[in-house]
């Protein structure tokens, strides 16, 4: 794995330089033979009951279109929560507020707190980068940059952290088994990620998603663009990831929500219906309209 | 669902309001399908039940002939609403009330075929006393047992054609009644066997006969609990009749 001098990364990563690498980053990086599965036992339990992302009355206005209606939750963490709902419940916009990429667009805007770790993220205080780098997210369709594998990976990491060349091979690489593609494109990191399948590429996604380290994962409909061998693949992920990730999952298939989630918010119409472990959601719901939707009733 | 029941609290939330059809039609026409294919099932099995006994007590042989024979006929029933249950696991992948509607039936199908193979039971020492020549008294304590169970399963398929929780409890509660008298019976017998050692191959039939009849309360009490899973959502299997109406009438 050896990167040319005239690598475009390069002169991005000079330009940028980030002074605040969070030095907790490097120490974390495990093995990368290390299975996530051999992790899980460790300190998993003791976390399980924290609310990793904890919403107090989260309200989300597009404009003069109320999106969000007093949204109250807590996301445990390194556990799978999934959002369902029909289209324009604001499940997406949830995950939107998650990491203030809503703040792109000018009328968009949110009141009410979204804690991390205890610390207000809505919070002009907070800042963006170190938001980024705590959460990040994939979208539904893969988005690879035009540029090699192991470009698309070490690109977001040069943003957060300045590794040497050996470190940043090792982070690839981690990375890239983590996200189950290593064996797949292990010989061709020259490649450009955009010739990938699309199934590699939405784990290419994902795998640059974590290689900056981030603690949780929002996952917007991930599979939808998919065929099912690719799904099962990404779903068996998300099932590795939530040992060392709070993984936060919108998507429209509720089986794949009953496959993939250890606990599931039904939302309609910008309102939070219910919120209990999967298991309880999809075999004895508290609240008809959830009973409606995953039973496929009219409303 | 069909008959909201007198015993049928309304002010219980979801499981007793009408739900809305499911936007498949072809998914309603299925589960629907299911459910009444349990309720034949159940008059095959209630009226096998009533005719082995009646060939008991009437020392009938012909009728307990045929009730040997139309044992298949409950087989079969078992085996397509089976099939049927698996193929609506496999292409709707129902969730919620649905989910629990097909596992009852599941359940259900199971115990009504058990129910089926003790009627079959009686028949079978229905023959083996009546060519004996049995006398009378054995039947008296085996026909008001007989009444008992036979009117625990009319009641416990009663209930599932109105999804009747309440009911359920009423009929899951009169079990240990058939136990009771499944042990005076048993005492019975013993006592006939203790006078009379030349009774003892007949008196040992009639207590196969009971021992099969209290499977039947059992089984009848069984199909109560899953009536109560699939409406409330509650697993009331191995915990007391009082736990269970707590349960029952637990908010959820």
């Amino acid at each position: 794995m050896k990167m040319s001098n005239e690598n475009p990364m390069e002169a991005l990563h000079q330009a940028s330089a980030p002074e605040e690498v969070a030095p907790t980053h490097a120490v974390r990086v495990p093995p990368p033979a290390t299975t996530a599965k051999s992790l899980r036992a460790g300190d998993k339990d003791q976390k399980a009951a924290n609310g990793k992302i904890v919403v107090n009355d989260l309200n989300f206005f597009y404009g003069k279109h109320q999106a969000l209606h007093s949204i109250s939750l807590q996301i445990p963490e390194k556990h799978v929560t999934a959002f369902i709902g029909p289209s324009g419940c604001g499940k997406s916009t949830i995950l939107r507020t998650f990491n203030r990429i809503y703040e792109l667009y000018p009328d968009q805007y949110a009141t009410g707190e979204v804690l991390l770790d205890g610390e207000n993220i809505l919070s002009r205080k907070y800042d963006l980068n170190l938001l980024r780098s705590k959460i990040g997210m994939v979208f539904q369709k893969p988005t690879p940059f035009p540029m090699s594998i192991y470009d698309n990976i070490a690109f977001g990491v040069k943003l957060y952290e300045r590794l040497s060349r050996r470190r940043m091979d090792e982070r690839v690489e981690w990375a890239l088994h983590k996200a189950a593609l290593w064996d797949e494109v292990k010989d061709k990191l020259r490649q450009d990620g955009t010739q990938l399948s699309g199934g590699q590429q939405q784990r290419l996604c994902i795998a640059r998603g974590i290689a900056v380290q981030p603690e949780v994962l929002l996952l917007d409909e991930p599979a939808s663009a998919l065929d099912p061998i690719s799904t099962l693949k990404i779903e068996e992920l998300i099932d590795e990831l939530k040992a060392d990730y709070t993984i936060v999952i919108v998507t429209h298939n509720m089986q794949q929500a009953a496959r993939v989630s250890d606990h599931t918010a039904f939302m309609y119409l910008g309102k939070l219906i219910e919120f209990d472990e999967t298991e309880v959601i999809f075999t004895n719901p508290s609240r008809k309209e959830t009973e409606d939707y995953i039973t496929g009733r009219y409303g | 669902m069909p008959g909201r029941g007198g015993h049928v609290r309304e002010d219980k939330n979801m499981t007793t309001q009408k739900l809305p059809p499911h936007i498949s039609k072809q998914f309603d026409n299925e589960l629907e399908n299911i459910r009444s294919q349990v309720m034949a099932m159940g008059g095959l099995v209630e009226q096998q039940l009533t005719l082995a006994l009646k060939a008991l007590t009437d020392g009938d042989i012909e009728l307990a002939e045929s009730v040997i024979s139309n044992e298949r006929q409950v087989n079969t029933y078992e085996v397509n609403i089976d099939e049927e249950c698996t193929r609506i696991l496999a292409r709707r992948q129902p969730a919620a009330r649905d989910l629990r509607l097909v596992m009852a039936v599941g359940k259900t199908i199971t115990d009504l075929e058990r129910i089926g193979d003790e009627a079959e039971k009686i028949a079978k020492m229905a023959i083996d006393l009546a060519n004996r020549h049995a006398m009378k008294p054995y039947y008296t304590g085996i026909s008001a047992m007989g009444n008992l169970v036979r009117a625990m399963v009319h009641e416990a398929l009663d209930a599932f054609a109105r999804m009747d929780t309440q009911a359920a409890l009423v009929t899951a509660g009169k079990e240990p009644e058939s136990d009771d008298q499944y042990a005076a019976l048993l005492r019975q017998l013993i006592t006939y066997m203790m006078e009379d050692p030349r009774s003892i191959t007949s008196a040992l039939d009639a207590v196969w006969v009971a021992r099969a009849m209290e499977r039947i309360g059992d089984h009848a009490r069984n199909m109560c609990e899953y009536i109560i899973y699939f409406v409330e959502g509650k697993d009331v299997r191995h915990i007391s009749l009082e736990q269970m109406e707590k349960e029952v009438n637990a908010p959820r």
